[in-house]
């Protein structure tokens, strides 16, 4: 038996954990990193070791599996063991992501979610659209002559849009 | 016992992301088929969540694949109108075996039930459900938007659409009724703290239902005759058909893993 390592040494090797994970990016958008989409909670001592905490972003979000196997294998790949812990609280939102994250979803096609506070309406007003819902500005061309083709996309967390101007179709990731 | 509400909330999840899912590959266009699918994506990752709350609560080896697989129609205890088939004979202008009418007036009226029951939930004293209410409640905003700009669509569209609405609404609603009656688990749930009394919805509910009615230049069936008791496990003849499908793979296979 060694003695429990000094506190500095786990934050050592808890910054070290942060290191390693910080490339990890989504599955499904591989320009936006786990921790700017605020799936990375946290890095802690549990009972049984080392814990990475993540939380899902859709409650049904098939890419859950992948990034947990992909958080213990960056992990793995350096020696390091460690437990990943799915937390629900709190709630996971777009609201997390930087600006310069957001900025990177747009290079990349997909217009990045407006913050909660534009959309949040009550229920009614929401389901009914109100006439002051923000408008969607295209990622190629920037125009906010924009519409909805569909709620629901290619993954849960994206809406269908086609810009009006330039005529192109693109995702819409939506507020959650 | 507090498990058994999770089971309903879970119920009512997981069998209408299996009827929506009926829809995968056969939706009247590319983005409704994709649309629907990603509500049952929705629905089912909401049903996991349950389950695996309700089987650490009830212990004695209960996973989410047991409460899911390998409960028999007795044990559900869903609303009877989440395991409706697509389409019967009370529907006159159901064109084929999944009528698109009856899928959208379904989603409606349970969405704006759940807006409004996961909203309570949030603050529910058990606080894993109410960690699920709040994840949940994003989610059900957006299938409630959905079907409800459908349900316009067609009610304030051609003579054809606003008949095949009407339809629906007229041979789904009195299933509503279910809603407002309460079952000895949710009068539990209550008392405990952990659940709400649905019956205080009601008002709310139907704010939100005849406001959309109105939009969308429908009528509101009358309510009254037989209240379906699906929540308390006594089920219409449909449901042993959902369960055949959803369950046969992992009865046949009980102990493979992938």
């Amino acid at each position: 038996m060694t003695a429990p390592p000094k506190p500095d040494a786990r934050q050592a090797l808890h910054d070290r954990v942060w290191d390693l994970l910080a490339p990890l990016t989504d599955p499904e958008i591989p320009v936006i990193t786990l921790r700017d989409l605020g799936v990375l909670r946290d890095v802690r001592d549990g009972a049984d070791g080392l814990q990475v905490v993540i939380t899902p972003t859709y409650s049904g979000c098939p890419a859950m599996g992948q990034i947990e196997d992909d958080v213990k294998a960056a992990l793995a790949a350096h020696g390091i063991e460690a437990q990943v812990i799915t937390q629900l609280s709190p709630v996971w939102t777009t609201d997390w992501m930087p600006a310069q994250a957001k900025e990177k979803l747009r290079a990349y096609g997909i217009a990045p979610p407006h913050t909660r506070d534009a959309e949040q309406l009550s229920v009614v007003q929401f389901a009914a659209r109100a006439p002051h819902a923000p408008s969607v500005a295209c990622p190629q061309c920037a125009s906010v002559n924009t519409t909805e083709t569909s709620h629901f996309g290619s993954t849960a967390c994206k809406a269908m849009y086609k810009c009006l101007d330039c005529l192109e179709p693109f995702d819409y990731f939506k507020p959650y | 016992m507090s498990a058994h509400y999770l089971l309903h909330l879970a119920d009512n999840a997981l069998i209408l992301g299996q009827r929506n899912a009926e829809w995968c590959g056969h939706g009247p266009v590319l983005e409704e088929d994709i649309a629907l699918a990603n509500n049952s994506l929705d629905l089912i990752g909401q049903a996991r969540l349950l389950y695996q709350h309700a089987a650490e609560l009830l212990g004695h080896g209960a996973t989410e694949d047991s409460l899911a697989y390998f409960r028999d129609v007795p044990d559900f205890l869903n609303y009877t109108l989440l395991e409706l088939p697509h389409s019967n004979a009370l529907l006159p202008t159901a064109s084929s075996d999944r009528d698109f009418a009856t899928t959208i007036v379904r989603n409606f009226l349970y969405s704006a039930l759940m807006v409004l029951v996961w909203e309570k939930l949030q603050n529910s004293q058990d606080s894993q459900l109410a960690a699920i209410a709040a994840k949940s409640l994003k989610e059900v905003r957006y299938h409630l938007r959905h079907a409800r700009d459908w349900l316009v669509r067609m009610g304030d569209g051609t003579a054809e659409s606003h008949t095949r609405a009407q339809n629906a609404l007229n041979h789904l609603f009195a299933y509503t009724q279910e809603f407002w009656t309460p079952s000895a688990h949710e009068t539990a749930a209550c008392q405990s703290g952990m659940g709400m009394d649905a019956s205080s919805l009601q008002a709310d509910w139907n704010t939100l239902v005849d406001q959309a009615l109105a939009q969308a230049t429908l009528s509101r069936p009358a309510s009254g005759g037989f209240v379906s008791t699906g929540k308390q496990a006594v089920h219409s003849e449909h449901l042993g058909f959902v369960l055949a499908e959803m369950q046969s793979l992992a009865r046949a296979h009980p102990t493979a893993t992938w």
